[in-house]
């Protein structure tokens, strides 16, 4: 077992791959914290691999999830938001996959279909454990606003290129939820993130 | 092999099993059945209001006075002030802390504080809820403090290293307003994990005590009405809602919590002096509070709560009070007023003590009634204010309300609401036993003790500036950012030269409004939206409401100490997200021997 200021050292030093997960990913769990049916609909999307998945059962249940939202045709911040996101998993090392798993989910669906998602998935090089996702549009909605990535004015919300560049992560058992700027350092991403770790 | 008690101590993991099944959760929302839209909360309760009396919070005692009383403080595992929580060295105490002008400021009361979860009832309707409080209570108890007795404070962190729900069980506690040392400060870097605790040394000591020749400092920027509250970085919005703030009052010759003493202001005082800490919530159906996570614009709650009681009501005689309105969060902005629109006299902003009292709730035009007629109040923001009963007939009830028009976390909409709420239902009784010797003081008043202010404002020199800043508070992608830059704890924005005067310009945007907090140094307002004027309310401020697009010039004297503090918006939702820089006061003259 490995301490999590050791972690952290870890990853200062670029050694992630070393990194033990602190527990493994199916936990046993309670109650389901309240926060789980409001906020994470189990609602059916698809996977940039074209399986269907149910967001709470099969993506954030049991798990230390990363959410952002996304376009693969996005010419502002999605670029430089995914690349430094993919910073932030070779931090994160082998965690991502096992424990944490990063979802990036479609602002426009109709566009973003699953082979879209895996040429954007693969043009970033990105490894295991971070899942892009599209699905109907009502389902992709439903979940921006549970999610806290609207705009509580309606004018700019329905502004595409003003979308949200945060990142929502938590962990589901312990029911702790925060977020940051999407573009923040890998290092401060990586530091935020371990404040919701198994503890 | 790092041992689990090492891992405690510096904060790092809580008790392992938490999640097992059949052990019980410690969940602070696990509530259900409250929702939210748009970060506005609806309670499953309907809670009559004024059935419960006001509390009072206890005065906090310290466990030892005098000389060398921090060797009677019960030893903990301490987690800091060490060298790395500043950039200087201080003076190494005998419990191997780091503090600034330690011997200089030797403390001479030694306080145990507790932050601990516990149950609280907020309402009869409402079942027991569960609240992280210093000391276990929510509001924690009040600090009254002395110019020229120092204090150490020791901070234990109870919390349940096994917690379940919002909140985090990693804690840091800011001192807002204090005249204190960057490691004494709370800063959200110097966090520390269940099982450890932080020692806080407030010197209570007067601004540019270091550069006075006599050592005492500026006796115009004396404090008076401070509040202590969690600053955990990325939570200070979860941490406080979960009830860690509480009042610390620091008295003088002057103020100084008598009103029988001639040579005093003779400002209502002892229980006729009242902090009122303000805090709307939303409750679940198990009575947990519901922390909305999701609505990062900021969040309001239904229930509107006074001293830890939604609505109550308070009994008060026929004669002069004081009360220290604090909003204590998390988003919401209040427009204080008296149900019947008579004056209330404001003698504070920020705590800090203006020249003259000045009326305040009584609308001026009534073909124009202005939300600013009323006492607008951001997060954090303090206002004393005196209210003489002795106008008021037996059995009269007077409310206190809220005039502000508000339907979501971002802003108020600037209108004075259609309905006020009451927050406190004043029952006024019988004439005191005691004939009433308190005052609003007026020219009379101040000339028997030989003044014509409260307190003169300090002059402001603008010769002595070497140094402007500037400062957006924006919205950048669905986060809040300052100079278009995202919170990071390592790194500097602004290094202030120690001894120095800047005028530091804060603007805001429209949309939002955003109660900005400079840790450290009050500042006076130099011009509105680029018209010099000063309020006369509006005297030494901790906090500059920016409402909308507007921009606020401040004059600040940077003094004494060395170190980090931050700079932040204290909608705490938009301070967690990251609504925030750093900046340190320097001294290259200095280094390292301060």
């Amino acid at each position: 077992m490995i301490s999590r200021r050791a972690w952290l050292a870890t990853l200062s030093a670029g050694l992630a791959s070393t990194v033990a997960s602190v527990r493994p990913a199916a936990s046993a769990v309670g109650v389901p914290p309240s926060t789980n049916r409001r906020n994470f609909p189990n609602v059916t999307l698809l996977t940039h691999e074209n399986r269907h998945v149910r967001f709470y059962d099969d993506l954030v249940k049991g798990k230390i999830v990363l959410f952002n939202f996304f376009y693969t045709r996005c010419e502002g911040i999605c670029i430089p938001t995914t690349a430094n996101l993919r910073k932030v998993q070779d931090l994160l090392g082998d965690r991502v996959g096992r424990d944490m798993f990063m979802y990036s989910i479609s602002l426009k669906p109709h566009e973003d279909r699953p082979r879209d998602l895996k040429e954007y998935h693969d043009a970033y090089d990105v490894k295991p454990g971070w899942t892009f996702l599209t699905g109907s549009k009502a389902n992709c909605e439903l979940l921006r606003r549970r999610l806290g990535f609207a705009d509580v004015d309606p004018v700019r919300d329905r502004d595409v290129t003003q979308h949200s560049g945060l990142l929502v992560f938590g962990n589901e058992p312990l029911d702790s939820w925060t977020a940051c700027p999407a573009m923040a350092t890998p290092t401060e991403i990586a530091k935020a993130v371990s404040w919701v770790d198994w503890r | 092999m790092v041992t689990r008690r090492d891992m405690l101590r510096m904060g790092l993991i809580g008790a392992a099993g938490a999640l097992s099944p059949g052990i019980a959760r410690r969940a602070l929302a696990a509530g259900g059945a409250a929702s939210t839209t748009n970060g506005v909360g609806v309670s499953p309760f309907a809670t009559q209001p004024f059935v419960e009396p006001l509390p009072i919070m206890p005065v906090k005692i310290p466990v030892a006075t005098g000389p060398g009383c921090e060797n009677s403080l019960a030893p903990g595992t301490l987690a800091g002030p060490f060298i790395e929580h500043a950039p200087f060295e201080g003076e190494r105490t005998p419990f191997g802390t780091y503090h600034q002008k330690y011997s200089r400021f030797p403390p001479q009361n030694a306080y145990e504080l507790h932050q601990k979860e516990a149950k609280q009832k907020f309402h009869p309707a409402i079942p027991p809820t569960t609240v992280w409080g210093f000391d276990g209570i929510f509001p924690g108890p009040t600090f009254k403090a002395r110019y020229g007795s120092p204090n150490l404070v020791r901070f234990y962190n109870e919390l349940p290293a096994d917690h379940v729900g919002f909140g985090i069980p990693s804690v840091t506690t800011h001192l807002h307003n204090a005249h204190t040392a960057s490691e004494s400060d709370g800063n959200p870097a110097n966090f520390f994990g269940p099982g450890t605790c932080w020692d806080s040394h407030y010197p209570n000591v007067l601004a540019g005590f270091s550069t006075d020749p006599l050592g005492i400092g500026d006796p115009t920027e004396t404090l008076g009405t401070l509040w202590y509250h969690d600053h955990r970085q990325d939570f200070t919005a979860q941490n406080v809602y979960a009830g860690l703030e509480g009042f610390y009052l620091l008295y003088d010759d002057l103020d100084c919590d008598d009103e029988t003493n001639p040579n005093g202001l003779r400002l209502p005082s002892g229980k006729y002096d009242v902090p009122l800490m303000f805090s709307d919530k939303v409750f679940g159906r198990d009575g947990n509070l519901v922390y909305d996570f999701f609505s990062l614009d900021g969040i309001l709650g239904d229930k509107m709560c006074v001293n830890g009681k939604v609505q109550p009501y308070m009994n008060v005689e026929r004669r002069k009070y004081r009360f220290r309105l604090l909003n204590g969060g998390p988003s919401r902005v209040y427009a204080f007023g008296l149900s019947d629109g008579s004056p209330m006299y404001e003698i504070a902003n920020d705590g800090n003590l203006l020249p003259m009292p000045v009326a305040r709730g009584v609308i001026t035009n009534p073909l124009l009634p202005d939300l600013n007629d009323y006492i607008v109040t951001g997060v954090a923001e303090r206002h004393d204010i005196i209210i003489d009963f002795s106008r008021y007939g037996p059995n009269t009830r007077v409310y206190l309300v809220n005039q502000a028009d508000q339907i979501n976390g971002a802003q108020p909409t600037g209108k004075i609401a259609k309905t006020a709420t009451p927050l406190l239902q004043f029952r006024v009784g019988q004439a005191p036993a005691v004939p009433d010797q308190s005052v609003i003081p007026d020219a009379a008043s101040l000339a028997a003790i030989g003044r014509t202010t409260m307190r003169d404002l300090p002059p402001i020199d603008l010769t002595q500036v070497v140094q402007n800043r500037s400062w957006q508070f924006s919205r950048l992608n669905g986060g809040w950012v300052i100079n278009g830059l995202i919170f990071d704890a390592t790194v500097v924005r602004a290094a202030v030269q120690r001894d120095t005067r800047e005028i530091w310009t804060l603007r805001g945007g429209a949309g939002w409004w955003h109660p900005v907090h400079i840790h450290f140094e009050e500042h006076q307002i130099l011009s509105r939206n680029g018209v010099p004027f000063a309020l006369p309310y509006e005297g030494r401020k901790d906090v500059a409401l920016l409402r909308g697009g507007e921009t606020v010039e401040c004059f600040f004297r940077f003094r004494d100490w060395l170190g980090k503090y931050p700079m932040h918006c204290h909608n705490v939702v938009h301070e967690d997200h990251a609504m925030m820089i750093r900046w340190d006061m320097v001294d290259p003259n200095a280094w390292p021997s301060v």
